[in-house]
């Protein structure tokens, strides 16, 4: 059992999560992820490693519900546990594992979308450990939607807030961001990693290729084990056929094939639309979605 | 008095109604048919069936117990050499092997050794009877890593031993293959395969899961910093191998390992788990091994109408005999000398069909089985949702990639003695799958008793 010593509501959809875990704290690196498992007949779910603190031997993670599963989580506090909590897994961020003098040449600008705020933030935090001050866009919908301003703030160079209605920080979406930093302001960047909704990767990285910045993305395909052994992460890179949760989950943006991966997330999404009405609704649960046929 | 030429027949569940559930296909004898089935063997002298065992379980003496009605006797015979009869005497390939060399085999048919060992093993289960208990502790720490039938069965001899064992696993479930891959309906979960793991448990060896060798921690770190004096591998061959042709990332297409592990692990089959599993409607498995009738079988279970295409004829068919009698007997479909060259999609990229060519046999090939040529001009599409990749797999490479002076061969296997285990490293042992590639339980077995040996070997000239 893996013992959840915080857990918190965040602005928005949001929750954060410390989780007891010390083989993991030990090991992991930023970009690298984990798999939680409620109980006993839960789901496995993938969850970014959004902070380590390797002295207390714990994890943070930022989620938000999407599904039955993720939903489910929302109701554990602190003291309560995971049955599984396995990682880190996958390759840590190449930022962090690539010649140091050569990372510290490079201009870095990270793009957050929604959630995706959680996976960049160690990245950040890290590089700034490291002596790097990188530039970071935290995008959002609405402003409740922005998530870890402060603690980004705090490790960045400079963070540019965006929101899609203009309730808060700069108006527009990231890429409007990207464009005006690069064309009208005078900013040059020699890399950049964008990690958020699929859709918001897509158009970043259309965005980043027309201004020649090499991007680098975080895929978030389906899976099951984590481990390599299903292929059900599988993605397409280039010409090559890539498992997510080993070869990545960091992949070069510009070879992504984001159409078909942006599909594969959708399949099973009729079963769960269903499993999370389930959940939501608890013994009040009677039909309406027309598939289950009443009380099963 | 029954023919002696036949075996007693095993009951099973009638194919009708065992292919709507997920329930023992083989029921399994009672004593009295037990005992009527070992009156069959002739007890040779020099019983040619030990030869066909990959651990020389003392077939004719077991055998004789049984027919006298001693069964506990009979259970202590095969607790000599094998750790996990229950599960063996469901899952080994008894034509091949022990009940290939039987005598009775040369006129009629082979004794039922199998099923005999099986009786053996559940009696033993439901009558509470446990393995001899381990030696005084020595307090020396072994690691092994992978739970399944490799890993379990070192673990076990090392702890009769008398060491200290810990075995990581960096699933959920302790098993391996024998919980994720091998379905309910051949071998049962909770009644055999996790009796079985008690029973490993019951000696002292401890169970760490959720622990990826790796990535949670290193064989090097295990060595230097948790204490531990050697190290077993059985970390099995879990990957899966696509066939690369176009199409095969469409949603419907899966391998058979996240089809099963779906199924299996997290039981998608039960409506009280959270885990989705897609139901087709029609179904092709492409392959012809073990795995290919297990994913076959399974889709059938989840109300599929299930094609299994396999590119050579029946005759060369990997599976065992009975798993693809029962997959007939059930309702699945054989297309043989069929091989696919495209998945077809729909606008959102699911599976609409398949594209096929059909072959035929043409001159023997480096295996010694006569090579499939396509037949030109033969292509035809089949329509269909779900298509499961059973190719085969490969060791995965994260041990070997992370383990300083562990050397792998071509195929990705561990280099590792056969007689004891010994790597390439010292103090690291491997065994199992992770060496051979895909193989079997029982030679997995095999591997895991000949490394603690080793290293029973190695730990007591160090001292
Ligand atoms: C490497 C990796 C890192 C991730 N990190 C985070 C993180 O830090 N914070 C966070 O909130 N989420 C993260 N995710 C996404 C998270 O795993 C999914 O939101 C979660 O699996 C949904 O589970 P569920 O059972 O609640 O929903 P599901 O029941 O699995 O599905 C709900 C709906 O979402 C779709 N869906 C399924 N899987 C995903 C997915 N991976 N991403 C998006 N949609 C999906 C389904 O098709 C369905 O329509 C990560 C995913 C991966 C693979
Ligand atoms: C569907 C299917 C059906 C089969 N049917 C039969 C049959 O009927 N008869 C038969 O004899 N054989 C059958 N086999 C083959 C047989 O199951 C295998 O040969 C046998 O299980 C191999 O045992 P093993 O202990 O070497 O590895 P496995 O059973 O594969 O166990 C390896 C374990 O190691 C774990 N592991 C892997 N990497 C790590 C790591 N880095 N850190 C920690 N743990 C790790 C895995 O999660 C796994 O639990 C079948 C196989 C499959 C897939
Ligand atoms: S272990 Fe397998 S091969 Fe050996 S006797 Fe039993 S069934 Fe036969
Ligand atoms: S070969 Fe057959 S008949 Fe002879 S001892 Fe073995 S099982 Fe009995
Ligand atoms: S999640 Fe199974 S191979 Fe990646």
């Amino acid at each position: 059992m893996y013992k959840i010593k915080k857990a918190e509501k965040l602005t928005g959809p949001n929750y954060l999560m410390v989780v007891e875990a010390p083989r993991i704290a030990k090991h992991c690196l930023p970009g690298q992820f984990i798999i939680a498992k409620e109980d006993e007949k839960g789901e496995r779910i993938p969850l970014t490693i959004c902070d380590y603190d390797r002295e207390e031997g714990t994890i943070t993670i930022v989620f938000q519900p999407i599904g039955a599963s993720t939903e489910k989580f929302t109701r554990l506090k602190a003291g309560d546990s995971f049955r599984d909590f396995v990682g880190p897994l996958g390759k840590p961020s190449e930022l962090c594992t690539d010649d140091l003098e050569e990372v510290k040449k490079k201009k870095i600008l990270f793009v957050a979308g929604g959630v995706g705020a959680a996976p960049v933030y160690p990245q950040v935090k890290w590089l700034h450990e490291h002596g790097i001050e990188a530039d970071v866009i935290i995008g959002g919908r609405t402003k409740e939607l922005i998530l870890l301003e402060d603690e980004m703030k705090a490790v960045a160079g400079n963070v540019y807030i965006t929101t899609d209605d203009g309730s808060y920080g700069r108006t527009g979406v990231v890429t409007k961001v990207i464009e005006d930093l690069v064309q009208n302001e005078g900013k040059s960047y020699d890399l950049c990693v964008a990690i958020g909704p699929m859709i918001m990767m897509k158009f970043t990285c259309m965005t980043t290729k027309k201004l020649n910045i090499p991007t680098v993305v975080s895929m978030n395909p389906i899976m099951v084990d984590g481990t390599g052994m299903c292929g059900a992460c599988r993605l397409t890179v280039g010409d090559e056929v890539k498992f997510a949760c080993v070869d990545g989950p960091e992949f070069d943006g510009h070879l992504i094939d984001f159409d078909a991966a942006m599909k594969r997330q959708m399949m099973y999404k009729t079963e769960e639309g269903r499993a999370l009405l389930k959940v939501r609704e608890g013994d009040t649960h009677h039909g309406g979605c027309g598939n289950c046929g009443g009380d099963e | 008095m029954a023919d002696v030429l036949k075996k007693v027949p095993v009951r099973e569940q009638a194919p009708k109604v065992r292919a709507a559930n997920f329930e023992e296909v083989c029921l399994g004898y009672n004593k009295e048919e037990a005992m009527e089935e070992a009156a069959r063997c002739i007890n040779c002298k020099n019983a040619k069936c030990v030869g066909g065992c990959p651990v020389s379980i003392n077939i004719p003496a077991f055998i004789h117990e049984v027919k006298e009605g001693n069964i506990e006797e009979a259970y202590k015979i095969i607790s000599e050499s094998s750790a996990l009869p229950a599960i063996c005497g469901r899952v080994c390939p008894q034509e091949s092997q022990c009940e290939g060399k039987c005598i009775r085999g040369i006129k009629g048919e082979p004794v039922s050794i199998g099923k005999l060992e099986r009786f053996v093993a559940d009696w033993a289960r439901e009558n509470g009877i446990k393995p001899p208990a381990p030696a005084a502790a020595n307090g020396r720490k072994v690691a092994v890593i992978g739970s399944g039938p490799a890993g379990l069965t070192c673990a076990g001899d090392l702890a009769k031993l008398g060491y200290d064992v810990t075995i990581f696993e960096a699933l959920h479930e302790p098993g391996g293959v024998l919980v994720y891959g091998i379905p309910e309906f051949r071998l049962p979960k909770n009644k055999v395969v996790a009796a079985e793991v008690e029973n490993v448990k019951s000696l002292g060896v401890k169970i760490e899961t959720n622990v990826i060798i790796g990535k949670s921690t290193t064989i090097d770190e295990l060595l230097n910093d948790e204490g531990f004096e050697a190290v077993f591998i059985g970390s099995g061959a879990g990957l899966p191998m696509f066939m690369g042709i176009p199409g095969e990332n469409a949603n419907g297409v899966f391998s058979a390992n996240e089809y099963l592990t779906r199924n299996n692990l997290m039981k998608a089959f039960l409506d009280d788990y959270d885990t989705p599993i897609a139901r087709g409607k029609k179904v092709a498995v492409v392959g012809g091994g073990n795995v290919a009738m297990d994913a076959a079988r399974t889709a059938l279970r989840l109300g599929a109408e299930v094609h299994i295409v396999y590119r050579r004829s029946e005759a060369e068919l990997p599976a065992r005999v009975e798993e693809v009698h029962h997959a007939k007997e059930e309702g699945v479909i054989m297309d043989l000398l069929t091989n696919p060259v495209e998945i077809l999609v729909d606008e959102n990229d699911a599976v609409k069909g398949m594209k096929c060519v059909r072959m035929e046999l043409g001159e023997p090939d480096a295996s010694g089985r006569r090579r499939p040529v396509e037949i030109p001009g033969s292509e035809f599409e089949m329509e269909l949702d779900t298509v499961i990749m059973s190719l085969g797999t490969s060791p995965n490479p994260l041990i070997s990639s992370t383990t300083i002076g562990l050397d792998i061969n071509k195929r990705k296997c561990i280099i590792a003695d056969e007689e004891t285990g010994k790597t390439s490293k010292e103090g690291v042992y491997a065994g199992g799958d992770a060496v051979t590639g895909a193989a079997t339980v029982i030679l997995a077995m095999g591997a895991g008793k000949a490394a603690a040996k080793g290293i029973h070997e190695f730990l007591s000239d160090k001292k």
